[in-house]
């Protein structure tokens, strides 16, 4: 039977030799990824009241990005508890203020194909970019892996979204999400498993693609998924197995885009899908947010250093980058100094703005451009905040005209 | 069970909005749905039903969301759909949620019957019966017993009586 490259990911997690889209299976999770947020503070409460252990403490990755920096007795109070926890509950896998948890993870090479694994976020889907099923799940179901290390799943149907030719230069994978969010919707993944592939995406290099399945997130999807290639394997430093669908495998749906004829998309307030092409606004901004998981690894980084090279920020820019080793690889060959340069203010390897729960919220009348994954109504700080998402070059090409601008001609 | 009536869409940091995640659930609920029905909150009654519109909690793996729509007394969700991952944490947490196509008909102040194992809203105001998505019987297991927490404490206290 032909399968799908979700299929053949659930089917090796349910020990099974096919599986049929529809049905519920239950799959053993070979890595549980929580956050300081969704982890620790949720599931020690509850694992105390069952009385439970850690199913397989080598299989859970603990890292923190939330609420750092701590700036409050709260914030300190929930890191405090997430690090003696993983002390009490024998979790090695421990990265502390490192970065946000869906960069640091493949960052230190704890996905691999094939694998079955669950997030305490959702933008767990992350993880799809490395051929392996990764979705999203709240700390309860969470509570429910730790303690069996297992987990159902009704098979997903795959939605292929594929991309031929190449993305001209200043388009990015954050322009194809938006793009595709925009065409379909806030629940155009239907909740199944969306497979991007094609010439153009074979041609993007590993964080780009993690910016694809990230925000499946924002599609609707249970997962995003890419086949694993050379890309893969160089990225991990490892002999990896290939992990794709067999052609012809059945899919829900099959979508077909020239990558070619794509231009740069901005998302207005307050939805994701609210997308229209860079050139039909004309606004003003007055501040630039590059940061968070979806926008500000060092391929994003390098991109918002390729148009602010040698110009300065009109606007406010703050520049918060997704891992703490992306910074430092960023300090060695440039790209840090050419945002500082600009005037960027630097903040910390944290989920910052991004999530809203920490110290620099957006006040009542700021317009604000940003290359997060979610510009609701509120999340990042006041309700009366208006938030465009956009890719690191446009943020980059609008902080420099204080307007939003198509970066295609500023690119270096 | 008298209805609230909300739109599409309606996302995670509307139901339980991030700058307050780091308190308990007392104060989250306090501000639950503030950005688009400020009254939300302090007018809820126990036992009362949302009714929303497409694409329900949308957003965060936050599961907040639903147990702050619990915690203020809510009995059950009807949409359209559902966000997957919120669809999930409302189960888990013992909130039932029933997706019902035809779920905007219904209008706010409705008084309305469910039957989750049979997939059907009775209308009482309006006299409409409609037909929902029944909730599957293993998921209905974990919401009888009040969520996936109390699920696990009884199969574990039923594994350790049989040894």
């Amino acid at each position: 039977m032909k399968q799908t490259l979700a299929q053949k990911l659930v089917a090796r997690a349910a020990r099974r030799a096919s599986v049929t889209a529809g049905e519920i299976v239950t799959c053993t999770v070979d890595l549980a990824m929580v956050h300081d947020s969704s982890g620790p503070r949720r599931l020690k409460p509850m694992l105390e009241r069952l009385g439970a252990k850690v199913w397989d403490p080598s299989k859970v990755v603990v890292i923190t990005d939330h609420y750092l920096p701590e700036y409050d007795d709260e914030s300190r109070k929930i890191l405090r508890l997430a690090r003696e926890w993983v002390r009490e509950a024998g979790v090695d896998n421990f990265y502390d203020a490192q970065g946000i948890c869906h960069v640091v993870l493949p960052e230190r090479g704890h996905l691999r194909p094939g694998m079955f694994a669950v997030g305490g976020d959702s933008h767990s889907p992350t993880g799809g970019a490395f051929a392996a099923y990764m979705f999203g799940i709240g700390a309860t179901e969470m509570l429910g892996v730790m303690v069996t290390g297992e987990i159902w799943l009704k098979v997903p149907h795959t939605i292929a979204m594929e991309f031929s030719g190449n993305f001209a230069p200043g388009v990015s994978a954050k322009d194809v999400m938006l793009s595709l969010i925009g065409r379909f919707g806030m629940d155009g993944g239907q909740y199944q498993a969306v497979e991007y592939r094609g010439s153009a995406i074979r041609a993007l290099p590993m964080q780009e693609r993690m910016t694809l399945c990230n925000m499946t997130a924002e599609l609707g999807g249970q997962t995003g998924l890419i086949a694993s290639d050379q890309v893969t394997r160089d990225y991990l430093q490892r002999d990896i197995d290939v992990w794709d669908s067999d052609p012809g495998a059945p899919l829900v749906a099959h979508h077909r885009f020239a990558a070619g004829a794509l231009a740069p998309q901005v998302a207005a307030p307050h939805s994701p899908a609210n997308t229209r092409p860079v050139g039909d606004f004309d606004q003003r901004v007055d501040l630039a947010y590059i940061g968070a998981c979806t926008g500000a690894k060092l391929a994003d980084l390098r991109m918002a250093a390729s148009v602010l090279r040698g110009r300065r920020a009109k606007t406010k820019l703050l520049v918060a980058p997704a891992s703490l080793r992306d910074q430092q690889t960023a300090e060695r060959e440039g790209t840090l100094q050419v945002l500082l340069d600009a005037g960027a203010e630097l903040l910390a390897n944290s989920c910052g703005m991004c999530a809203g729960y920490g110290q620099h919220q957006l006040g009542e009348n700021a317009v604000a451009i940003s290359t997060t994954a979610r510009n609701f109504k509120g999340r990042m700080g006041s309700a009366g905040a208006q938030v465009y998402l956009a890719s690191p070059y446009t943020v980059a090409a609008s902080a420099i005209t204080g307007r939003i601008t198509d970066p295609r001609g500023m690119l270096q | 069970m008298r209805a609230w009536v909300f739109g599409d869409n309606v996302d995670t940091d509307l139901i339980a909005p991030g700058r307050y995640m780091k308190y308990g659930i007392d104060t989250i609920a306090q501000h639950c749905m503030e950005a688009v029905e400020p009254t939300f909150a302090s007018a809820v009654r126990k036992g009362d039903v949302v009714i929303a519109g497409r694409n329900f909690g949308t957003g965060s793996s936050r599961e907040q969301a639903p147990e702050a729509l619990k915690h203020l007394g809510v009995a059950a969700l009807v949409a359209p759909s559902f966000a997957g991952l919120f669809y999930r944490n409302a189960i888990n947490l013992g909130l039932p949620a029933m997706v019902c196509a035809h779920a905007k008909r219904i209008h706010a102040g409705d008084d309305i019957e469910l039957d989750f194992e049979a997939g059907r809203l009775h209308n009482r105001s309006s006299g409409d019966t409609l037909a929902c998505e029944p909730i599957p019987a293993f998921l209905m297991n974990i919401v009888r017993d009040g969520g996936l927490l109390p699920h696990l404490e009884k199969r574990l206290r039923e594994a350790g009586a049989r040894q």
